[in-house]
């Protein structure tokens, strides 16, 4: 069914079960116990991690599959917010359009960036990505004034034209949304001490990143990602056995390029401004980060690594000096203050160094990532389980 | 006039003559050998052949059309493939995978957008595929990664790949080296079957003299990139030079 084999068949109802169940499975702790700011149920955080997982699996397909290493993604989720911002700013606040159009011009843009920097392999390519990426952030900034409105970012206002639906409108600006819908939309359900949040921006996010995920899981399995495979593998032999890799490279990274327009053109669904760091370099670093982390050439590797990275980028920054203080007050005076010392520079907006420091462990530790910690974990209550005496319904040791 | 036309070809690396003035005519459908010792610009030919260097003087014709300027896949898709004296393979991936490869390679020329389509359900593929492994014995190999296996075995995955395309021309570039002796006696008995079938020209480079005389029509002798006497595999063995250039100091 859908193209896939049993096993990958299951995997996706999995992950779109998931998805469907994340605002309950995501707010575990009670409302007003000490654990609840460790929930993850909020509409705003939830839709980030479904757009950043969108972002880093588009991703993967080029890196992950093929090797090359884009240090310029970022462009194309800038170039789809923008996109997405002027459709709902000329043609209408419902985001089906603007969403369409991000991802075109995110593959267009990627079309002719790509069709550049993939005259080279290895670091001169990653440069080039990067050197077109940091002149779309400063032509943002400035020459392109008039379609980015630079520093103070692009929003809908009252003067738009609309065309399909300015009529409906009075007073203020309409939420973004899908024929009525308001993306800001939210049911809430009080359930045991905990506050569900069911957000009608987080299921568009959330149904559209399953989607998103099974076209990966689709190119995985066909002839044309066993291709970009083997340009990473071998890429001489891939010459001598009659296959040119230049088209090939090309389309996965417009096929890259689209998914990064999709996701910048779902960010300014939610939340309709868009302003140009959205395609500075440490942008573009934040999704091979992702990538990296979760496990660069799997299938769900680049959405464990956005769920981790969002969340706990989440997490860390709201902990502030008080917080720790709390966390320390069993400890002596002195002892409390030295390691409220001590964790300060982690925490709250230092949340990147402990990212850093996260990434370089994983790096020298797990090189395949979450995911291979995933497996070796498994691996080793395997094993552990055989040592007890084997289950006859076991497979057998490979 | 053959299906590969070599003609006055040459190529110098900075001081080094690699190959003076080559000139080889292989008929089509046979089997040429090209022996020579170490260094005396063999694999050089062959890179002249396939793209990998384009040569300083000098024409190949392969049916009739140049290959000289031509992108290696191009070359590829004209219908010359390569067995390389290093194995070429794709290391990361399936043995399986490996052979799937030239399949699609045969059957969708030099690029197809395939990205909805799906390997395991490409029934006619999957069994050309099997066919090939099962014509090298590496069938029962074929989940393992290519990168994990014996030399012996890479270079008869490698062959496997080669086949796998129906070329009409097969480039060897000494087939059997590293092998145990009864894989190469297997690796001899499967070129032998192809040739039997009368289908294929191939351009062999050997050490192995055993495998030499059992399956060339012609034989090259190559010293210090240029040929010195080519006839057929009975006189071959006698000629002096050849003894002077060759025979006598290797093994
Ligand atoms: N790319 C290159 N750059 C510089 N010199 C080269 C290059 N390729 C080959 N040579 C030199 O050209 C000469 C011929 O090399 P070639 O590999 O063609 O020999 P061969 O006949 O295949 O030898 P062998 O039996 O050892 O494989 C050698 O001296 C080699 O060092
Ligand atoms: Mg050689």
């Amino acid at each position: 069914m859908l193209g896939l084999g049993k096993r990958d068949l299951i995997f996706l109802a999995v992950v779109l079960a998931l998805t469907l169940a994340a605002p309950v499975l995501l707010n575990p702790f009670a409302e007003n116990s000490g654990l609840a700011q460790f929930n993850a149920g909020y509409p705003d955080l939830m839709q980030r991690i479904a757009i950043f997982a969108i972002f880093a699996v588009g991703f993967n397909i080029l890196f992950g599959l093929t090797g090359y290493l884009s240090f310029g993604h970022a462009a194309f989720l800038g170039v789809g917010s923008y996109s997405a911002l002027w459709m709902f700013k000329l043609l209408s606040l419902n985001i089906i359009p603007g969403i369409i159009l991000a991802v075109i011009m995110g593959g267009v843009f990627a079309l002719a960036i790509g069709y550049v920097s993939l005259r080279r392999s290895g670091i001169y390519f990653s440069i080039l990505t990067l050197a077109f990426a940091q002149m779309s952030y400063n032509l943002a900034y400035s020459v392109l004034t008039p379609i980015t409105n630079g520093e103070s970012g692009l929003q809908p206002d009252l003067g738009d034209p609309r065309i399909l639906d300015a009529a409906s409108s009075s007073g203020s600006v309409p939420p973004t949304n899908i024929f009525g819908l308001a993306m800001s939309e939210t049911w809430k359900v009080d359930f045991l001490g905990r506050v569900f949040q069911f957000n009608a921006g987080y299921y568009v996010c959330g149904l559209i990143s399953v989607l998103m995920f099974y076209l990966a899981l689709r190119i995985f399995r066909s002839p044309f990602g066993m291709m970009l495979r083997a340009v990473k593998s071998n890429q001489n032999r891939l010459n001598y056995t009659g296959l040119n890799t230049r088209p090939y490279m090309l389309t996965a990274f417009v096929i890259s390029g689209m998914y990064a327009g999709l996701a910048g053109g779902l960010m300014a669904a939610m939340d309709p401004l868009a302003g140009p760091d959205r395609m500075q370099w440490t942008a573009s670093g934040e999704v091979v980060l992702m990538t990296i982390l979760g496990g660069a050439g799997t299938m769900l590797g680049p959405v464990l690594g956005a769920g981790f990275i969002k969340y706990f980028e989440n997490i860390f920054s709201k902990i502030n000096d008080h917080v720790l203080q709390g966390w320390f007050s069993v400890f002596p005076h002195w002892l409390q203050d030295l390691l409220v010392t001590i964790f300060h520079p982690f925490m709250g907006k230092g949340w990147n160094l402990t990212l850093g420091l996260l990434f370089m462990l994983v790096v020298i530790f797990l090189p395949g990532g979450l995911i291979e910690g995933g497996n070796r974990l498994m691996r080793l209550t395997r094993r552990r389980r055989r040592d007890d005496g084997p289950r006859p319904s076991e497979a057998p040791a490979e | 006039m053959g299906i590969l036309e070599v003609k006055g070809v040459g190529k110098r690396f900075g001081g080094l003559q690699a190959l003076g003035d080559v000139n080889l005519s292989v008929r089509e459908n046979t089997v040429h050998a090209i022996i020579g010792p170490n260094g005396a610009g063999k694999s050089t030919l062959l890179n002249c052949l396939v793209g990998k260097l384009i040569p300083d003087t000098g024409s190949v014709l392969f049916s009739g059309q140049s290959v000289l300027g031509r992108k290696p896949h191009e070359i590829n898709q004209m219908g010359i493939s390569r067995v390389f004296q290093t194995p070429e393979i794709f290391g990361d991936l399936t043995v399986l995978e490996n052979v799937l490869i030239p399949c699609f390679a045969k059957r969708d020329g030099a690029y197809r957008l395939h990205a909805f389509e799906t390997v395991a359900h490409e029934a006619e593929i999957n069994a050309q595929a099997e066919a090939m492994l099962k014509g090298v014995k590496m069938w029962e190999k074929r989940a393992a990664h290519a990168g994990t296996l014996s030399r012996g075995d890479k270079r008869r995955l490698e062959l496997a790949m080669c086949l796998a395309q129906g070329p009409k021309l097969l480039l060897l570039d000494e087939p059997t080296a590293g092998m145990a002796r009864a894989d190469t006696n297997a690796t001899i008995a499967l070129l032998k079957e192809i040739k039997a079938r009368g289908d294929i020209t191939m351009v062999i480079i050997e050490h192995d003299m055993e495998v030499v005389f059992s399956l060339a029509d012609r034989i090259t002798v190559l010293a210090q990139g240029t040929p010195l006497v080519e006839d057929e595999p009975e006189k071959i063995k006698g000629h002096p030079k050849v003894k002077e250039a060759y025979l006598g100091e290797a093994h």
